[in-house]
Order: structure tokens, then C-alpha cells, then sequence
């Protein structure tokens, strides 16, 4: 099969591709919002910004021809998550709230991308707030897996009338980044930005089949990313390999003064090796993930995966973090009180959503309020204030504080115990349909997909989801890896190691294939099988 | 090669787990989904007998959240929310400090007290419904939530 064009691998494929003049960034630009239009159906996109797409593209395309190219990412489409703040173009969270709200200016991830000549194609939804596990709560509908509609899918579906497979079969995307994920697995980007807050990248990315990173706390700025929860929250990186999470990573690491959370240390990109070495390592395996609930399927491709590593040369040892079944409920209190104060600023007055309400401010506000959130929103944000209260500070806030110390340094120990990396399942199933997923409210939802992830947050520590392998239903399931603090480079090259080993298969989708027919004769990928 | 001692509590399997398709798989477990809720994810009901939430602290929330529980699922959730956090109470954290931040060991970066942007008036603006020169139009203040006709929350016209 002749490699196409918009499955290519950003480092190593596309990025040789626009520098040898094989394809230039407006045909690029261009195969890519034809192929976001006709995979409408999937609802990945809020905004897609074709214009100014277009005219980065033109910009980059004269660069190139002068031979000034501003590096790696100059002419390539990337699409980022809506609740970052883009220039000029409206972010609304995937919430009334913000609806029609145009940003005065760019976060500065977002800035750093264009400066070096990326093309941003667009928003993508996600659940309202960032606050869900499964991109379905948000106000513009849910976005759907495009593994949906992938020939291994439906070949493993039940046979029925086929309008009615597709309509009432399709499996959700996970979340809340679930349509930076789709976007990136459907070719209609070559990476995207997502954020994570509970494992709100490398979930999606788990049931996408697509790698995302979750850096470390303080790696990456905040400043400009709407914020959920201020001492978890991180921006994530989605891609179709792990070597372009390493470019990303690149371009976006290192302190911005205007994020005090970001720290001081100067941060050097890295490249990883070609042929990476693991038997100098100590891989961990943390037996409490063995959660209640965890497929058969994936807790034998964790065990395959424990052997690959003890076959390489690695140790391989089981380790325990006894707090682990504690993180979900300290994250529910800690993320409900942040949320509660960060949402505060949403008040009608200076912007976003304002009720016509007129009698008074506190009425003004409540009905703005009232309005502008959904139900998942606004439960979060009594139950954070419910903590807050003065008899309840103590009791709740602060203890969830104690506890997270605890989550911390249970993962301090084993690390100081000489493990270099966790290896970990990252879901406890792959997607589910649609119409199950909503049959239990979000909170539920939340609680039960986020156990496996949401540690790696409560101790800002770098976390990854790698593709693996398809289940039997014909969907992607991830394995997920949990490194030291600010060591990416160890981790990445572990994971890079990983990719290679499970050579995960690439997703057959009909809209992409028709899109990329024959143009682009390449030699085999480097990154797919 | 088989990583004996790992594959052993791999295999074994604390709770029957979830299967997902019907097809017979090669795995050891037999399909069968677990009988109820699995034991050791705190979802289920904790030591600590459930407080009921008083129609006080009710209206205190609506009136500091501004923003209201809207009808009798918004209070159930509320008292889910609390249970499934009192699971807390569990944990002995006797002698540990609250964690604020994970960056805790290191100092936060303080910039320089200089003007470095702004004169964005125009800009800020824009984005607001209601403007007159370069303030921001609010409704009269001072008039508390309560007080007013009409607008009787969900908690006050179930009283």
C-alpha cells in the first residue's frame, strides 16, 4: 500500500516531504481541511479556521522558497483543543458560556506554535470545561471515535442494516480531549494540543490509538489555557507517533514569565535514538492498577507487555503505591474546590454569556450562571464550594491536601527505590458506544475512567499513553507510562522503544483513503507497520 | 521467557473482570461480568454515616456559588458528592502536611515589577455585552439575591 500523504509521521515523513519541496504547505493546508470537511460527521472540530489556515500556509510556502524555514513545524497543520486562547478566533470551551467569545490573545503554547510556522486548522471540542471522561457533555454534541468507522470496526460488528451500524454503534472517543484525538487519528492534523488535567489527553488517546503525552507539572505553560484545575492542569500533546510528541515537546517546553508555575531550568529539545536501549532499566509494575473492572484483554496485553521488557534485558518488578484507590476521591474534592474558584470569573461582566436579567448584580450573575453551564458544571461547582465552607475546610480540602502528599510520595518511594518507569493499562476497557456511556452520569463516569490515570496528575509527574494493540471489538487499547519528574527524554525513549515493538496497525478509514489516493508515492513509514 | 513471578498475580485476579466481547479469547479468566459493585473501588458507601445536607447550608451554597441547585437531582448529586468524599476519612494522615503544590520545593518565579504590556483597552472591551466609555455596565449593586420578587430559587419554593 503506498504510504499516503496525510498518515505520514511529522518528523520523519512530512516534514522531509515539505522540505524537499515533494509538497508544498498550501497543498498540505488544503488535503487536510477537505478531509476535516468530510469527516464532518465526527464532530471533532468546533472552529475550523480556513482562512487563516490558508494564509499561514502562504506564509510558510514563501519562507520555504527563500529557504528560510523557521524549523520542523514550519507548514505543518495542527489543530488545538477549545479551551485554549487563540487570537482573533472564538474559544468557547464547548459551553454556552463562552459562546461567540473571541480571545484578545494567544496562549502561549499556542504563540509558540505559530511562531514557528505551524498552521492551525482549527478548535477542537471537547466536553464543557474540560470536565468528563468521554467528550460528550460539551454543548456543540459529542465527538465520535472515527475507529468507528474503520474497516477493523466493522468488521468485527455485529452484521446489520448499515445505516443503522454507524448511527447506533459508534464508540465514544474518550476525554476531554476527545476531539484533538480524533483529529489527529483521522489525518486531519498531524499532531494537536490537548490539556490534562485527570488524564484528559492520554485517555482519548488510549481509545483513539494515538499517543499522548501528558508532561510534567510545571514543563509546559498555562498562561492562556482556561483554567480547570490550577495545580494539576497541564497542557497534553496528541500525535501519531512518538518521536512527534518529542518534536512538540521541543517547541513548547521551558519557562514563560508569564506563567509562575513553569520552572526556571533551562530545557533542552531533545531527539531520541533510533534504536533505543532498555536493558539498562528498571520497569515498574504498579499492582494496584490492577483496578477493579480491568479487561481481561487489556491485563494480558500489560502482562505481554511486562515479558517484552524482562526479555529486552530490563528488570521487571512489581511495586506498590497503597494510596492509589484514594487518588480518585482526593481528585474529586480538589478538583471540585479549584473548579469552584476558578469558574468564578464567569459573571457576565466583562465577558462571555450575560443574562438579560437587570434587577440587580448577584441576580444578573446567578441567571448568567444558571445559563451559561451545563449540569456537570454547575454540580461541580456547589460540591467544591460545599467543601470550602469554613466547617468544612478542615474536614475535606485540607485532608484531600494530606492525601495527595501521600499519592505523592508513594510514587517518590518506589522511584527512590531505583525504578526508572511505570508501566501501567491506561483505560480499563477500550471505547464503548455511545448509548452505553450515557446511560451513567458523568461523575460516575469520570470516577471510573479516570482511576488509572489521574495519580500521574495529583503528582505532576510525565505520563504517556502508547498505542498497542487492537481489541477484540476491533478498537485501539493503550498502555500507559509514568516517568520521574521532568525526565521526558527517559521516558519517551521508553516509550519509543515500546512503539517499535507492538508495531500498532494504522486505522483503515475510507474518507481518508479517498482523500489521499495515489498522490504520494513514499517509501514505507518509518512509524507504521 | 515468561515473567513468572509478575504472571502470577497478573493471572490471579483480585475481582472477576469486565469482558469485553463474547468471542472465546485465549485468556485464563472466563468471561463473566462481576456480580454489583467491585469491592475495593470507593464508589460504595464509606464508614462515615451520610450527612443530610440542611436546607441552610443549601441556600448558603446557592447564594455563595451563585449558582443553584435547580431541582432534586441537583441536591442528590450534592449528597453523592459528599459521601463519595468522605471516603477520606479512611486515610490516616496523622503528621503529614497539606500538599499545596507540587513545585513545593522549589520558589516560584517572581518577574520584575515593570510595566511589559497593555494599552489593550479596545480589545478588552469588545468582548463585553454591556460598555459605556471604558467601563463595564453592571446592574445596582448591593441588593442580595433574596430579596428579590419573582425569582424564588428551587430550595425557597420548596419550602
Amino acid at each position: 500500500m503506498g504510504a499516503r500523504l496525510l498518515g505520514h509521521a511529522l518528523r520523519s515523513q512530512v516534514s522531509a516531504a515539505l522540505k524537499e519541496g515533494r509538497v508544498t504547505p498550501t497543498e498540505l493546508c488544503q488535503r487536510c481541511l477537505a478531509l476535516i470537511k468530510s469527516t464532518k460527521f465526527l464532530n471533532a472540530y468546533i472552529t475550523v479556521t480556513e482562512e487563516t489556515a490558508l494564509k499561514q500556509a502562504e506564509e510558510s510556502e514563501k519562507r520555504r522558497k527563500r529557504g528560510q524555514p523557521l524549523g520542523i513545524l514550519d507548514g505543518i497543520p495542527i489543530a488545538v483543543k477549545d479551551n485554549f486562547n487563540t487570537a482573533g478566533i472564538e474559544t468557547t470551551c464547548a459551553s454556552n458560556m463562552l459562546k461567540g467569545y473571541i480571545s484578545p490573545y494567544n496562549a502561549t503554547v499556542v504563540q509558540k506554535l505559530l511562531d514557528q510556522g505551524a498552521v492551525l486548522l482549527g478548535k477542537t471540542n471537547l466536553d464543557e470545561f474540560a470536565m468528563g471522561s468521554g467528550s460528550t457533555d460539551g454543548v456543540f454534541g459529542p465527538v465520535r471515535n472515527p475507529w468507528s468507522y474503520s474497516k477493523q470496526y466493522k468488521e468485527k460488528s455485529v452484521p446489520k442494516s448499515h445505516s443503522e451500524d454507524e448511527e447506533y454503534n459508534w464508540v465514544i472517543t474518550g476525554g476531554s480531549s476527545g476531539g484533538s484525538a480524533a483529529a489527529v487519528s483521522s489525518f486531519t492534523c498531524f499532531a494537536a494540543l490537548g490539556s490534562d488535567t485527570g488524564g484528559s489527553t492520554r485517555n482519548p488517546a488510549a481509545h483513539c490509538g494515538v499517543v499522548g503525552l501528558k508532561p510534567t507539572y510545571g514543563l509546559i505553560s498555562r498562561h492562556g489555557l482556561i483554567p480547570l484545575v490550577n495545580s494539576m492542569d497541564v497542557p497534553g500533546i496528541l500525535t501519531r507517533c512518538v518521536d512527534d510528541a518529542a518534536v512538540l515537546l521541543g517547541s513548547l517546553a521551558g519557562h514563560d514569565p508569564k506563567d509562575s508555575t513553569t520552572i526556571q531550568d533551562d530545557f533542552k529539545p531533545f531527539e531520541l535514538p533510533d534504536l533505543p536501549d532498555v536493558s539498562k532499566l528498571s520497569i515498574g509494575i504498579p499492582k494496584e492498577y490492577h483496578a477493579p473492572g480491568l479487561s481481561s484483554e487489556i491485563l494480558s496485553l500489560w502482562s505481554k507487555a511486562a515479558d517484552l521488557f524482562k526479555n529486552a534485558g530490563a528488570k521487571v518488578v512489581e511495586v506498590s503505591l497503597p494510596h492509589t484507590r484514594y487518588s480518585i476521591v482526593c481528585y474529586h474534592v480538589l478538583c471540585t474546590a479549584e473548579v469552584a474558584s476558578n469558574m468564578a470569573r464567569f459573571d457576565g461582566l466583562e465577558y462571555g454569556h450575560r443574562s438579560d436579567v437587570k434587577d440587580s448584580t448577584e441576580s444578573m450573575y446567578a441567571a448568567t450562571r444558571r445559563e451559561g453551564f451545563n449540569d456537570v458544571v454547575r454540580g461541580r461547582i456547589l460540591s467544591g464550594n460545599y467543601f470550602l465552607l469554613k466547617q468544612n475546610y478542615e474536614k475535606y480540602f485540607v485532608k484531600a491536601q494530606k492525601v495527595r502528599r501521600l499519592i505523592a510520595n508513594d510514587f517518590g518511594k518506589v522511584f527512590g527505590s531505583g525504578v526508572d518507569i511505570l508501566l501501567t493499562p491506561t483505560t480499563l476497557s477500550d471505547a464503548v458506544p455511545y448509548t452505553e456511556f450515557i446511560q451513567e452520569d458523568n461523575r460516575t463516569r469520570s470516577a471510573q475512567d479516570d482511576i488509572l490515570t489521574q495519580a500521574a496528575n495529583m503528582a505532576g509527574l510525565p505520563a504517556i499513553n502508547v498505542p498497542t494493540a487492537l481489541s477484540e471489538r476491533g478498537l485501539p487499547v493503550g498502555l500507559q507510562f509514568i516517568g520521574r519528574s521532568f525526565q521526558e527524554k527517559q521516558l519517551l525513549t521508553v516509550a519509543k522503544w515500546f512503539e517499535k515493538q507492538v508495531q500498532f496497525p494504522v486505522i483503515q478509514l475510507e474518507e481518508a483513503e479517498r482523500h489521499d489516493n495515489g498522490v504520494f508515492q513514499h517509501q514505507k513509514s518509518a512509524s507504521f507497520s | 521467557m515468561r515473567v513468572l513471578s509478575l504472571g502470577r498475580w497478573l493471572r490471579a485476579g483480585r475481582v472477576p473482570p469486565r469482558e469485553p466481547a463474547s468471542r472465546p479469547s485465549g485468556h485464563r479468566h472466563s468471561g463473566h461480568r462481576p456480580q454489583g459493585p467491585p469491592q475495593e473501588l470507593p464508589q460504595g458507601p464509606s464508614q462515615v454515616p451520610p450527612q443530610k445536607v440542611s436546607v441552610e447550608v443549601l441556600e448558603h451554597l446557592e447564594h455563595l456559588a451563585l449558582v443553584d441547585f435547580r431541582d432534586s437531582e441537583g441536591v442528590e448529586r450534592l449528597q453523592k458528592a459528599i459521601q463519595f468524599a468522605d471516603q477520606l476519612h479512611e486515610v490516616n494522615t496523622d503528621g503529614v502536611e497539606p500538599m499545596d503544590s507540587v513545585l513545593e520545593d522549589r520558589c516560584l518565579y517572581l518577574r520584575e515589577d515593570d510595566v511589559t504590556e497593555g494599552n489593550c483597552t479596545k480589545e478588552l472591551l469588545e468582548n463585553a455585552r454591556e460598555t459605556v466609555e471604558e467601563y463595564f455596565v453592571a446592574p445596582p449593586g448591593n441588593i442580595p439575591l433574596v430579596k428579590l420578587e419573582g425569582q424564588k430559587t428551587f430550595l425557597q419554593g420548596s419550602k
